[in-house]
């Protein structure tokens, strides 16, 4: 089997599966007072550490959820409950994740004002966009740090720095999920008062994620309940996922840059091929080297990805996400045109130059025994 | 209380001696579903079919739900069974009734004595309903014109009933009762209509599906076995048909011409369905094509499918638009189904400017260009079949 479908999710490392066993095993409530309670709090105390020094970031800033989708979620209508009041723009940019986009859609059904900052002809973004349409009635900047159907890697940190230079108080949100052990992400440094991350896109089990929350930064609550996370997010934790979150940025952190060198040469492996054989190339040269995003011209991307399946080899049409639903965002970077044959390759390190061999042979294969649209 | 279920049929009814033929393979279908949700005892009387609950714990709920799906039953009305007695008809009946008239505003109350030996004759069964009931419930208001609540006194033969109207039943004959027929499903909105539009006339449906991967996904059938089981609440148990497509649509595409794909692949298709059928003792087909629809879809087209036709291809959405065809699909809840977007096998191999009225001996000389046989030989052996049911 080729897994080139890492964007979408990826396996579960084995450090993460024996800390997930683990978790099982101890299946004491964090918030029970004996032995066994206070075993599974070091378990997700233990995590939350891990995770925190991988951000650069205190403990007590990290908070466990459900999910990228739920901190999003958590982000943007957090930001709305604590500045609605005063104020009511929202800016994000045109290619966000739909857990943020469509966090953004609802409040603008209930009447924010929300701007959405699309790249410009050349393809680019640039903080300058978003800084300027920032004014004094805007109270949350959110921007993707790494787009998860071509790789772009906006200017997060020049955007949000020059917001803050603008208006201290207009909060700043990014959704990490495809940078996070990735790329270095370092809050100081990203300038965000809020992150989200994801456990299952960096060989964590599914249904965990986090939210990193600046100290200073009050934002109300969205679940009421035992007052679990600080009274922040309330529920049981859940213990064996967290741990798994935990082991899987143990084991990566140390190497965020040889793996973003080794992936770094696959891509280029993979882009040179495409060329090679006249294939576009959607992702641009400085985008991430985890996701590259391709097109071959007549072959519908649905049929392609399913013709490579029956040969064991797993790819993406655009994001996951939308199972078959067009997706917007390669119009907004301009790649409208090939949006039907596009193919989204995204690596781990485990990937190999070999593979990337059989995915173009069985592509020209396809191309042979495939029909083309006209 | 004692509660049970008269299913009321319409034009089973006309049937003169062929009644009880119709009736038994209603009491059939109607065990077969009723049949994982405990013991009933099924008799017939005047017209109606009593479907009564022998245990307690049985679901009224989902039985009358899964009655409501039974062709051949126009009516139902749940009611509780009560002696022929006036005053337990007066106490059991508001009892019965007590939610549905404490929420109400007007009422109006209906009697239908069939026992003519009954002592109260329906005005005055009427009259004493209605004034036990204002007794009751004193916010209660009659109102004989647009009523909220219709209470409804029967005495019949055995007992007397007390109900709030009758609901609508599935209506059509029973399943079984007009021969067997395949049905050419897609995925689309159509087919799973025109499926149940003739399932509900009597036929026993089943259902024939062309699949062409890698141009289809497994996503793309399973939706396609979904949209079966949906029907197959109304149809009973379904034989569904998976023919392997891609060999003969990618011949097809290198050898005949692109302005003819669709229709030459539609005579394919029918070419195979109905050598199944053959096979099958299956006396018709069955596809969801609308007038004018789509190119394939023109008169024109279909007398071109239709000439390798050798068995009746129903075509029940003929007529009908787009919307009414919604409305049904919304109606027998195969709609959120049918339009989840996976690619469907035509889309790929859809010619740009396809012929809106093309000529059978054009399409015949384009055809014949090809040696199809061995292929439809071959894609109606390795034809699989599964069976789909919901109870």
């Amino acid at each position: 089997m080729i897994y080139f479908d890492n964007a979408a999710t990826t396996a579960v490392c084995e450090e993460a599966v024996a800390a997930v066993n683990k978790g099982l095993q101890n299946f004491g409530n964090p918030s029970s007072l004996h032995r066994l309670g206070l075993d599974a709090e070091l378990i997700v105390s233990g995590a939350r550490e891990t995770i925190a020094d991988a951000l650069g970031a205190d403990p007590s800033e990290v908070y466990f959820t459900s999910g990228a989708t739920e901190s999003s979620n958590t982000a943007v209508f957090g930001a709305y409950k604590a500045h609605s009041k005063r104020k009511n723009k929202v800016i994000i940019s045109s290619v966000e994740h739909p857990a943020t986009a469509n966090a953004a859609l609802a409040l603008e059904e209930a009447g924010c004002e929300v701007v959405r900052i699309a790249p410009r002809e050349d393809g680019r973004f640039y903080a300058g966009d978003f800084i300027d349409a920032a004014d004094e009635n805007t109270f949350l900047v959110s921007v993707m740090m790494v787009n998860n159907e071509t790789g772009y890697v906006l200017p997060v940190s020049e955007i949000f720095s020059g917001i803050k230079k603008k208006d201290r108080t207009i909060l700043t949100h990014c959704d990490c999920v495809q940078g996070f052990m990735k790329l270095p992400v370092k809050v100081k440094k990203l300038g965000a008062d809020m992150i989200s991350l994801s456990g299952h896109k960096i060989h964590a089990p599914k249904g965990v994620g986090a939210l990193y929350l600046k100290k200073g930064v009050h934002l109300p609550s969205l679940v009421y309940g035992g007052g679990q996370e600080s009274g922040f997010r309330s529920g049981t934790e859940s213990v064996p996922l967290i741990a798994g979150f935990g082991a899987a940025v143990e084991k990566l952190s140390p190497t965020v840059n040889e793996r973003y060198k080794k992936v770094s040469a696959l891509r280029d492996c993979l882009v040179s091929k495409c060329r090679e054989k006249g294939y576009t190339v959607n992702s641009t040269e400085d985008a991430s080297p985890y996701v590259v995003s391709i097109a071959i011209k007549g072959l519908r991307s649905e049929v392609l990805l399913h013709y490579l399946e029956k040969k064991q080899i797993y790819v993406s049409s655009g994001s996951a996400c939308s199972k078959g639903k067009k997706s917007s965002v390669l119009a907004q970077f301009g790649c409208a045109a090939v949006s039907d044959f596009t193919l989204r390759i995204s690596f781990c390190s485990d990937n190999t130059a070999e593979e990337i061999d059989t995915l173009i042979n069985e592509i020209a294969n396809a191309e042979n025994e495939l029909a083309k649209v006209r | 209380m004692k509660e049970i279920i008269l299913c009321k049929y319409g034009e089973i009814a006309l049937k003169g001696l062929n009644k009880s033929s119709f009736e038994s393979m209603m009491v059939k279908s109607i065990k077969y579903r009723l049949k994982s949700l405990g013991d009933f005892e099924i008799y017939r009387s005047q017209s109606t079919l009593y479907v009564e609950p022998l245990d307690e714990d049985i679901d009224v709920d989902e039985v009358s739900d899964r009655l409501s799906k039974v062709f051949g039953i126009v009516k139902l009305c749940r009611c509780c069974v009560l002696e022929k007695e006036m005053s337990v008809i007066l106490e059991k009946g508001c009892d019965y009734l007590a939610e549905q008239l404490d929420s109400a505003r007007t009422f109006k109350v209906e009697a239908k004595r069939s026992d003519k030996r009954f002592e109260l004759k329906s005005p005055q069964i009427c009259a004493e309903m209605g004034g036990a009931v204002l007794d009751r419930f004193p916010h209660l208001k009659v109102d004989v014109h647009d009523p909220d609540v219709t209470v409804v006194v029967e005495i019949r033969e055995q007992n007397a009933y007390v109900h709030a109207g009758q609901t609508d039943g599935a209506g059509g004959l029973p399943v079984g009762s007009s021969g067997k027929a395949m049905l050419l499903l897609s995925g689309g909105i159509d087919s799973p209509v025109a499926g149940y539009m003739i399932a509900r006339r009597g036929a026993r449906v089943s259902a024939i599906h062309f699949e062409a991967p890698p141009y289809t996904s497994d996503r793309a059938r399973m939706k396609v076995e979904k949209l079966a089981k949906i029907i197959s609440a109304y149809c009973g148990e379904i034989d569904f048909y998976c023919v392997p497509f891609t060999k003969i649509q990618e011949l097809l595409r290198d050898n005949c011409p692109e302005e003819f794909f669709t229709i030459i692949m539609r005579r394919l298709m029918m070419e195979i369905a109905q050598r199944i059928c053959e096979r099958e003792g299956i006396q018709a087909l069955i596809t969801g094509e609308s007038l004018g629809q789509v190119a394939s879809q023109t008169m024109y087209a279909m007398v071109c499918t239709d000439a390798v036709c050798r068995m009746p291809v129903f075509r029940p959405c003929v007529g009908l638009d787009k919307s009414e065809i919604v409305e049904i699909a919304r109606k027998i809840d195969t709609f959120d189904t049918s339009i989840l977007p996976y690619e469907d096998c035509c889309t790929v191999f859809t010619p740009k400017h396809p012929r809106t009225k093309p000529k059978l001996a054009e399409v015949e000389k384009a055809q014949q260009s090809f040696d199809f046989e061995p292929y439809i030989r071959q894609a109606v052996e390795e034809t699989s079949v599964q069976y789909i049911k919901t109870y």
